[in-house]
């Protein structure tokens, strides 16, 4: 959150009359923030190393304490999701993934007996979590978290084939590719696509909706760290109860005071590629 | 050449393959037979190896440890728990438990090499594992902890066999004292390695580790009761008073250790049946899919029968243990698998009620990891067979007969050589002095 510098003494006093609605909203934001019940403190709480910093302190003070920079993160904001596979496709063709396994799919919801909502689409890939069971399991090394970007990250070569990162991921994220000889997973494009300059992910420029938000947590300019500090809408992730600090990051996305936030961020839903 | 023969089969009861040749017709089939299935396991899964595990096996991303965990998990078991029984006797001075001691750590060094000859087709890489365990370690990794661990288990088991061949006692112990605490700490390592998995509730927390252990010893006392049975079959001269002691003693020790399995199996239910996260699993045992795998093997095969039959066998009907044994045998087979393979049934993504994740998913074994899977339990079959008659039952003489120039040990109860010139105590000093 981007607060502009004000030198208090040198304004002068425009009386409660002129505060707008936006303002005194804004206002009451920061108190929350500050006090600590800020909705999506609580979120970020899992996933910054230094939890009960970033618990209790607001604005941009935490910003800083993000362990990775740039921290690659990405928000998905599920009412958005179509289940059209795009991404899938994306992925496949991006990262070479053999037809008997995938990095990221899309999961199915269905509601029974609700009024406005009859199913639901869950897009999953891997979390990138900051304490991550998979590179704790591996006993070789071979899987490790990227010591600059945070993304969890394959050395190939020294993959056994054992399977236990396979098991010990509580999001399913992993198979064994015989093509690699090792396992394989979503790297966030990072060996196909950022680490040749580009900034959006396969999966998050092939989503025709928006529903797959890719970008940096450290940059409070970022569309990422918007929406996750933003504190209309819940922001949640999968299975907080394994304690892993997951880098995927879920909310509806569907209402209108979301969209304000996005108002400025040159951010377009329809064109993906103009994001 | 010839010498040094003689010197090894009086030193250390090896008869070479003279003994297999003198061995009946029958026993030559029967270790064909185990050779013959184990050439076809190893030929299945090297086809499995070049085609692609992924196109041969029945493991998926899903539950990607199968049938060869449950079967390496089962020799591995089986070899600590050999190893834990056994040092009752040549490592705590126990000394009913003291006979068993060679046919002991050697089925323990045959079980483990039994449990890597299964590994080596689970492993994808298994070529690289030797390489990177050494110079890429991940400290924090339980998998890493087990392997390195059961390899140096493994050495301490092969020079603590060697010490006991070579009659030197004090060494003999002392390996086997190592042997255990390393074999105990591979162990439950390997209880962790399931045990610290983040998402599978039916296996996280401290209950495997703990359960790995008491449930090795009880394996290992059924195993070393089988085994020990099953060479009194082949042989009946093995047996005489401190064999009929020993195994006495271990099948005391092993009814003991199957009330504490069954104890523990009957707590893994009761919470499980209350646990919204484990319930599924616990119902697909009991009710479910994994029912015969549950009941008939895993509690009936696997622990009623045989403590029926080992209470009423009184530790002397050696026909009744070998029974009660061998049908436990193929009960804690089941019962490893049952750990296995539940624990991954219920999909990560459960808790989220989605219609993909919504059914337990399902697991069969192909016929190549079955295969693979008997190619170690063939090895192990087979080298038990020529074990007991190269290694003369894995005793020095028939009956036990004190050898010339040994007597046996009143402290120790095995049988000592005298140097030249040296009284009994002083060969009993040198045998059993610590460095």
């Amino acid at each position: 959150m981007n607060f502009p510098k004000i030198d208090l003494n040198k304004l002068k006093n425009e009386g409660t009359e002129s505060v707008t609605v936006k303002e005194r909203r804004n206002f009451l934001k920061l108190g929350f923030a500050i006090t600590g019940v800020y909705a999506s403190g609580k979120i970020l709480s899992l996933s910054s190393v230094l939890n009960d910093v970033a618990y209790a302190s607001g604005g941009t003070d935490f910003v800083e304490k993000y362990p990775y920079n740039p921290h690659y993160s990405m928000v998905i904001r599920q009412s958005l999701c179509i289940d059209c596979e795009k991404c899938v496709e994306a992925c496949n063709k991006t990262n070479h993934v053999p037809e008997y396994g995938y990095r990221t799919r899309i999961l199915t919801r269905k509601y029974q007996g609700q009024l406005d909502k009859k199913v639901e689409f869950i897009p999953v890939l891997c979390n990138h979590c900051n304490d991550a069971p998979c590179v704790r399991a591996c006993p070789t090394k071979a899987t490790y978290k990227d010591p600059v970007t945070g993304i969890v990250r394959m050395e190939s070569k020294k993959c056994i084939g054992c399977k236990t990162c396979m098991l010990a991921c509580p999001y399913d994220a992993r198979y064994f590719s015989a093509e690699r000889h090792a396992i394989d997973k979503c790297d966030f494009c990072w060996e196909e696509r950022l680490s040749k300059g580009e900034t959006q992910t396969g999966c998050s420029s092939a989503c025709p909706t928006g529903a797959r938000t890719f970008g940096n947590l450290t940059d409070p300019e970022n569309i990422v760290f918007k929406l996750v500090h933003q504190s209309e809408e819940s922001v949640w992730v999968l299975r907080p109860e394994d304690g892993t600090k997951p880098n995927i990051f879920y909310m509806k996305g569907n209402m209108v005071s979301v969209d304000n936030i996005l108002k400025g961020q040159k951010f377009i839903y329809s064109d993906p590629a103009k994001s | 050449m010839t010498g040094s023969m003689v010197n090894i089969s009086k030193r250390w009861g090896y008869h070479g393959l003279d003994a297999l040749k003198k061995a009946s017709p029958g026993y030559l089939m029967l270790m064909g037979a185990f050779a013959l299935l184990a050439l076809a396991g190893v030929s299945v899964g090297l086809h499995g190896m070049i085609t692609g595990y992924h196109h041969v096996y029945g493991v998926s991303r899903e539950i990607s440890w199968g049938i060869l965990i449950s079967a390496y998990v089962f020799c591995v078991v089986t070899s600590t728990g050999l190893c834990i029984i056994s040092s009752i006797g040549h490592v705590f001075g126990g000394e009913a438990f003291m006979p068993i001691a060679k046919r002991a750590v050697f089925m323990s060094i045959i079980f483990m090499l039994g449990g890597f000859c299964i590994i080596f087709f689970d492993i994808e890489n298994p070529f690289r594992m030797a390489i990177y365990n050494v110079i890429s370690p991940n400290l924090s990794s339980n998998m890493w902890w087990m392997g390195t661990l059961y390899g140096a288990y493994l050495v301490f088991m092969i020079i603590e066999y060697y010490f006991l061949l070579e009659q030197n006692h004090s060494l003999s112990r002392l390996m086997g004292f190592f042997g255990l605490v390393v074999g105990i700490a591979a162990h439950s390592n390997l209880g962790a390695v399931f045990g610290m998995l983040h998402g599978r509730p039916f296996w996280y927390g401290p209950y495997l580790p703990i359960y790995f252990i008491f449930s090795a010893a009880m394996s290992g006392g059924c195993a070393i009761m089988f085994v020990s049975t099953l060479a009194w079959k082949i042989n009946p001269e093995i047996m005489n008073q401190r064999m009929e002691r020993a195994i006495k003693a271990i099948c005391q020790v092993t009814i003991f250790l199957i009330s504490t399995i069954m104890f523990f199996t009957i707590w893994k239910i009761v919470t499980g049946m209350v646990s919204h996260d484990k319930s599924l699993v616990i119902m697909a045992l009991v009710t479910g899919d994994y029912a015969i795998n549950f009941w008939c093997f895993e509690i009936f095969l696997g622990m009623v029968l045989p403590l029926f039959l080992l209470v009423r066998s009184r530790g002397n009907n050696f026909n009744m243990i070998m029974w009660a044994t061998g049908l436990m045998m193929v009960g804690i087979f089941f019962m490893r698998y049952d750990i296995v393979i539940p624990g991954q049934m219920i999909s990560v993504y459960h808790s989220l009620g989605v219609e993909e994740a919504l059914d337990i998913i399902k697991y069969t074994p192909s016929f190549h990891e079955i295969m693979a899977a008997l190619f170690g339990l063939s090895v192990i079959c087979f080298a038990y067979f020529a074990g007991e008659k190269m290694l003369n039952g894995h005793q020095l003489e028939k009956h036990e007969i004190v050898p010339e120039g040994g007597y046996i040990c009143p402290g120790c109860g095995a049988i000592h050589f005298m140097e030249e010139g040296e009284t009994e105590e002083d060969a009993m000093k040198r045998h059993h002095k610590i460095w």
